[in-house]
C-alpha cells in the first residue's frame, strides 16, 4: 500500500500555513538528499524541472525524522500550530 | 498570564504522571498540550512493563485502559526467505500485578488527562510551546502561540525530539546516531480473531519482535503487539544506520517489504487499517541527557532521552512515569524551599539515580552499542535460519550428520575471530 492511502485513514486537522520551511538555497547544495528517503509519509520529493525540493506538509506524521536526517539544518522545523495537523485515535 | 507554579510542556505519559503527582498535592500545574487531547500526538509500539512501576503510580496503572496482559513473548530472527521464532511463556506472566500490557496511548493518554483534571491540575489542549522564556540564563517560563506563560518552573516532557531541551541548552538538536523513526500500522480485527490467530487465551496477548533481512541491513527491527481488537505491526530504523546503509528504499517501502513476507501476511488476513502512524525514538546509546535539569527547567521521559533497548526488550514508558513522579518529588521539595535554581533542581538527577532510571541506564550504558554491530541485524539472523535450513532439509543424496552441518554452521558463523568477538562482546549488554 503506497503511504498516501495510509494516510488516508489518519484523521488530519490542516493548517493553511506550511510547519516546515524548506530553505532551498542550501538543499541545492545538498547531494544526499535523506529527507526524499526518510519521510514515513513519502512526503518529500524533487521537482524535475527546478530541482528544487517539493514538501505536502498536509501528511506530515510529525515524527520529525527528517529535521534529525538533514545534514545541513536546511528545515525550518516546527510542530503545527496547537489544534493542527495529525490526531491520533489509537497511538 | 498570571504567574503559575508548574508548567509541563507535553500531555504524554510522563509529562501527566508530573502533573498528577503535583496536582494531588495541591501544586498549581498546567500542562499544555498541542493536539486535541492527551494523547492525540503520542505513540506507543507498545507494551508498558507494570512491575517497576508499583511504588509510584500503583493506583492509576491498575486502574488505567491497558490493552492485553503479554503472557506471550516471541522473537523472529528473519533470514532472506525463511525465519526462525523463539517463543516464550510463563505463568509468572499471569501473576497479579500483571507483568506487562499492551497500550494503545492516545486512548490511555486521554484517561489519565481526565485523573490529572480530577486532582485539581489543567490540562490545556491544542496549545503548542514555541518558546522558553529566559532571564539571565534562567527559565522563568514558556512562550505559547505568542502567549507568555511565566511559571516557577518548566517541565520539559515533549517527547524524543524535544525541542525544550534544545532550546535550554541541555543538548544540541537530535543527532541521526541517537535518534530511530517507528513507523506503525494500527490494523483492526475482532478479539477472538486475535486469540485465535495468535493462540491467546481471552484477555491475554503476545509481544512480537522481529530482527534480520527485514532492516536490509539498518540497525532495526520489527515489531507486533497484540491490543483488544487491534494490532499494532511496526518496523524501527535507526536514523544514521538507515543513511550510512546505502539502501535506496525509502521507509515505508522497508515497511511494506515487512509486511510482504509470508510471516506477517498470513497474520494480516483480512485485517482493516484503521490508522497509520509514526513517530521518533531517542536511541540515546542507553545515554540520557547528562544534565535532565537546569535553572528552572526539568526534563522527563522521552525528552531526557530514557529509553533502553536491549534488543528483546524495548523500553521507555515505564522511565518516563519514574522520572515524572521523581521530578513531581523534586519540585514539591522547591517549591517548600522557594528556591527553583538548578542547585535545588540538581536534588532530581539524585532521586533518578536511586531509581532504577539511572541504575538501568548505567548497566546498560553500552549495549546499544553492541546491538548496532551490523552483523547482528546483517549477519546472524540470517546465519541461523542457513544453519537450521540445513538440518530440516531433505534432499535427494543421502543426507550429512545432524551433528557435522551443525557443527559446521557454528564453526563459520561463531568459531572465527570475527564471531568470537561478537560472542565477547555481547557479555556486556
Amino acid at each position: 500500500m503506497d503511504p498516501a492511502s495510509k494516510l488516508s485513514v489518519d484523521a488530519f486537522k490542516n493548517d493553511q500555513v506550511p510547519h516546515i520551511i524548506v530553505r532551498q538555497e542550501i538543499c541545492l547544495q545538498c547531494d544526499l538528499k535523506p529527507c526524499l528517503r526518510i519521510c514515513p509519509a513519502g512526503l518529500y520529493s524533487i521537482s524535475e524541472e527546478t530541482r528544487e525540493i517539493l514538501l505536502e506538509y498536509t501528511g506530515c506524521l510529525e515524527c520529525g525524522s527528517c529535521r534529525v536526517v538533514c545534514p545541513h539544518g536546511a528545515l525550518e522545523w516546527y510542530y503545527p500550530r496547537g489544534g493542527f495537523g495529525v490526531q491520533y485515535r489509537y497511538g | 498570564m498570571e504567574q503559575v507554579d508548574v508548567v509541563v510542556v507535553g500531555g504524554g505519559i510522563g509529562g501527566l504522571t508530573c502533573a498528577y503527582c503535583l496536582a494531588q498535592e495541591g501544586m498549581q500545574v498546567l500542562v499544555l498540550e498541542r493536539g486535541d487531547h492527551p494523547g492525540s500526538k503520542n505513540v506507543t509500539g507498545g507494551r508498558i512493563y507494570l512491575r517497576p512501576l508499583q511504588s509510584y503510580l500503583p493506583e492509576i496503572l491498575n486502574a488505567a485502559p491497558l490493552e492485553r496482559a503479554v503472557t506471550k513473548e516471541v522473537i523472529t530472527m528473519m533470514g532472506e526467505d525463511s525465519s526462525c521464532t523463539v517463543q516464550f511463556t510463563s505463568d509468572k506472566f499471569r501473576e497479579q500485578p500483571l507483568h506487562s500490557h499492551t497500550i494503545l496511548r492516545s486512548r490511555f493518554d486521554k484517561w489519565f488527562g481526565e485523573r490529572v483534571i480530577e486532582k485539581g491540575g489543567f490540562i490545556i489542549p491544542q496549545r503548542r510551546v514555541t518558546d522558553l522564556m529566559k532571564d539571565d540564563g534562567r527559565i522563568v517560563g514558556v512562550v505559547s502561540e505568542e502567549e507568555e506563560i511565566p511559571a516557577n518552573v518548566v517541565v520539559a516532557a515533549d517527547g524524543a525530539l524535544s525541542l525544550m531541551a534544545e532550546q535550554a541548552g541541555l543538548r544540541g538538536p537530535l543527532a541521526p546516531r541517537y535518534a530511530a523513526v517507528a513507523l506503525k500500522e494500527v490494523i483492526k480485527f475482532t478479539p477472538e480473531i486475535i486469540e485465535e490467530r495468535f493462540g491467546l487465551a481471552p484477555g491475554e496477548g503476545a509481544a512480537h519482535l522481529f530482527f534480520g533481512s527485514i532492516t536490509q541491513g539498518i540497525f532495526g527491527g520489527g515489531f507486533l503487539y497484540t491490543n483488544r481488537d487491534t494490532i499494532s505491526l511496526g518496523v524501527v530504523l535507526g536514523i544514521e544506520s538507515f543513511v550510512q546503509s546505502g539502501q535506496a528504499a525509502e521507509t515505508h517501502q522497508i515497511f511494506e517489504a515487512f509486511k510482504d513476507r509470508k510471516e506477517i501476511a498470513s497474520l494480516l488476513k483480512d485485517g482493516k487499517l484503521v490508522e497509520y502512524s509514526a513517530h521518533l525514538i531517542p536511541e540515546g546509546g542507553n545515554r540520557p541527557l547528562p544534565q535532565p535539569y537546569g535553572d528552572g527547567i526539568l526534563v522527563v521521559g522521552d525528552a531526557a532521552g530514557f529509553t533502553l533497548n536491549l534488543g528483546v526488550t524495548v523500553r521507555g514508558m515505564e522511565y518516563a512515569v519514574a522520572s515524572g513522579y521523581l521530578a513531581a518529588q523534586t519540585i514539591k521539595k522547591a517549591k517548600v524551599m522557594g528556591d527553583f535554581s538548578a542547585s535545588t533542581l540538581a536534588q532530581y538527577e539524585t532521586l533518578l539515580r536511586e531509581s532504577f532510571v539511572l541504575q538501568d541506564m548505567n548497566t546498560f550504558r553500552n549495549s546499544l552499542d553492541i546491538l548496532e554491530n551490523r552483523r547482528m541485524v546483517g549477519f546472524y539472523p540470517q546465519w541461523i535460519c542457513k544453519v537450521l535450513e540445513e538440518i530440516f532439509w531433505i534432499g535427494e543424496g543421502p543426507k550429512k550428520r545432524i551433528s557435522a552441518t551443525a557443527w559446521n554452521g557454528v564453526k563459520e558463523g561463531l568459531l572465527n575471530p570475527t564471531g568470537l568477538k561478537d560472542l565477547w562482546r555481547l557479555k556486556r549488554i
